[in-house]
C-alpha cells in the first residue's frame, strides 16, 4: 500500500499572505468605486428626465458635504485604479514593434497615463467650459 | 567556511506523510558564508542536521528548474536566492505553494505534467515536407516573435504565484498556456486550430484575472501573463470567426 498523502495547504486568507496580491486586491476593490459613481451619474440623468426642478434637487444633494467627501475619495480611487490599469497593460497586448525594436513596457504604461490624463482633463476643459 | 562564517536561522516547513497529520515549522540554525544560496543552506541541513529533510534540486544554476521553493512567502529558485540577504533575520522556507506536498519541500507536480503533455508541445507541421526537400525554414523575425515563451524552463514558481490556481487546479496555468502559446506562434507549425479548443475550454484563458504575478516571479523572464492574456483576446476572435467563416476557428 501507497504511504503517499499528498497535503493540500488551505488557501483562505491567500491575498494577505503577499504584498502584491494585496495591492491586486486593491485595485480590483477600487472598481467599486468606478461603479459606484457611474451610478451616481446615472441618477442624475434619472433626475434630469424628470424636469428641471428634479434636477435641481439633484445638484442640491451633491452640494452635501458627505457627497463632496466621497467624491474625492472616489477621485483618488479612479487615480489609484487608472495606475494600476495602466501598469499592467504591457503584460495584456500582444507586444508592439516599433522600426524593429519591441517598445518597452515603461512606454506602453507612460503613452497609457498620458493618455487618461489627457482625456481627463479635456473633458474637465469641456464641462467647466460649458458650465461658465 | 571561511573565517567570516555566520549563523542563521532558516525555518523549515515539514511534513512527513506517514506521521504528520498536518505541515508543522521546524527551525535550523545553519553556519553560512556570502556565497551560500539558500538551497546550500537547505543541503547543509540534510548533511549536517536533519538527513530525513526532502527536496528536490539538480544544477545549482537556475537551469534544470528543480529547486523552485517559497523563500519568505515567494515562489523563488533556491539556487539563486542567497542567505545573506535574509541575515540577520530569520529565513522562511516552504514548498511551492498551490500544490500538494507530498513530503517537505517536495511538491506533487503530476497535474502539470497532465497540463503539459496536453498542450501538444511540440511543432504539428502546417505543411508535410519530405527528407528531400530539407528542413523547415524560418526568418530571424520569426524566431524572435516566440523566442522568449521557448525560454521556460518547468519550473513552475508561476503557479505558485497564480492564485487563480491554487483556487481552482484544473486551470491550465501560467507556463502550459506559454509554452502553447509558442507554438501557435510558430510560422511552422499548424496546430493552433487544436490547441484553441484547450485556451477556450472552462480549463482555459479565462481563469486568469490578471494579477500578473506569474510574470514577476519567473526567473526566465517568459512573461507567462502575456501569454495567457494574448489569448484571450484569440479566443474572443475565434468565437465570433464562427459566424464568419463556415468551419470557424477552432475545429
Amino acid at each position: 500500500m501507497s504511504k503517499r498523502r499528498p497535503y493540500v495547504r488551505p488557501m483562505a486568507g491567500w491575498w494577505r499572505k503577499n504584498p502584491f496580491f494585496v495591492e491586486y486586491m486593491i485595485h480590483e476593490g477600487t472598481a467599486l468605486f468606478v461603479a459606484a459613481y457611474a451610478l451616481i451619474l446615472l441618477t442624475g440623468l434619472v433626475y434630469l428626465s424628470r424636469g428641471e426642478a428634479a434636477w435641481n434637487v439633484w445638484l442640491e444633494g451633491l452640494k452635501n458635504p458627505w457627497y463632496i467627501a466621497f467624491h474625492w475619495l472616489t477621485l483618488a480611487a479612479m487615480c489609484y485604479h487608472t495606475y494600476t490599469w495602466f501598469k499592467i497593460m504591457p503584460r495584456t497586448m500582444p507586444p508592439v514593434v516599433v522600426g524593429g525594436k519591441r517598445l518597452p513596457d515603461f512606454a506602453i504604461t507612460g503613452s497609457g497615463l498620458a493618455v487618461a490624463a489627457t482625456a481627463s482633463l479635456a473633458m474637465l476643459g469641456l464641462v467647466w467650459g460649458m458650465a461658465r | 567556511m571561511s573565517e567570516n562564517q555566520r549563523i542563521i536561522e532558516i525555518e523549515v516547513l515539514r511534513y512527513n506523510p506517514e506521521t504528520d497529520k498536518e505541515p508543522s515549522k521546524q527551525v535550523f540554525e545553519v553556519p553560512f558564508t556570502d556565497d551560500m544560496s539558500v538551497l546550500q543552506g537547505v543541503q547543509y541541513i540534510k548533511d549536517y542536521l536533519d538527513g530525513s529533510l526532502s527536496f528536490r534540486w539538480s544544477c545549482r544554476m537556475a537551469i534544470c528548474g528543480s529547486c523552485g521553493m517559497m523563500i519568505n512567502g515567494e515562489p523563488s529558485l533556491s539556487c539563486e536566492t542567497f542567505l545573506r540577504d535574509y541575515y540577520p533575520a530569520r529565513v522562511r522556507v516552504e514548498a511551492l505553494a498551490h500544490f500538494p506536498i507530498e513530503k517537505d519541500l517536495v511538491i506533487n507536480m503530476e497535474g502539470f505534467i497532465e497540463k503539459l503533455e496536453s498542450i501538444q508541445p511540440y511543432i504539428i507541421p502546417k505543411e508535410e515536407r519530405t527528407l528531400a526537400q530539407g528542413e523547415y525554414l524560418q526568418t530571424p523575425a520569426q524566431l524572435a516573435s516566440y523566442e522568449q515563451f521557448s525560454s521556460c524552463i518547468n519550473c513552475m514558481l508561476c503557479y505558485a504565484a497564480c492564485p487563480q490556481f491554487g483556487l481552482n487546479s484544473e486551470f491550465i496555468g501560467p507556463a502550459a498556456m506559454a509554452l502553447l502559446h509558442r507554438y501557435n506562434i510558430d510560422s511552422r507549425d499548424g496546430g493552433k486550430g487544436e490547441r484553441m479548443e484547450l485556451v477556450n475550454s472552462e480549463e482555459g484563458v479565462f481563469n486568469c484575472t490578471a494579477v500578473g504575478y506569474c510574470s514577476e516571479v519567473c526567473p526566465k523572464h517568459v512573461d507567462p501573463a502575456n501569454a495567457v492574456n494574448q489569448n484571450k483576446t484569440n479566443s474572443a476572435a475565434d468565437y465570433f470567426m464562427r459566424f464568419l467563416t463556415p468551419k470557424g476557428g477552432a475545429k
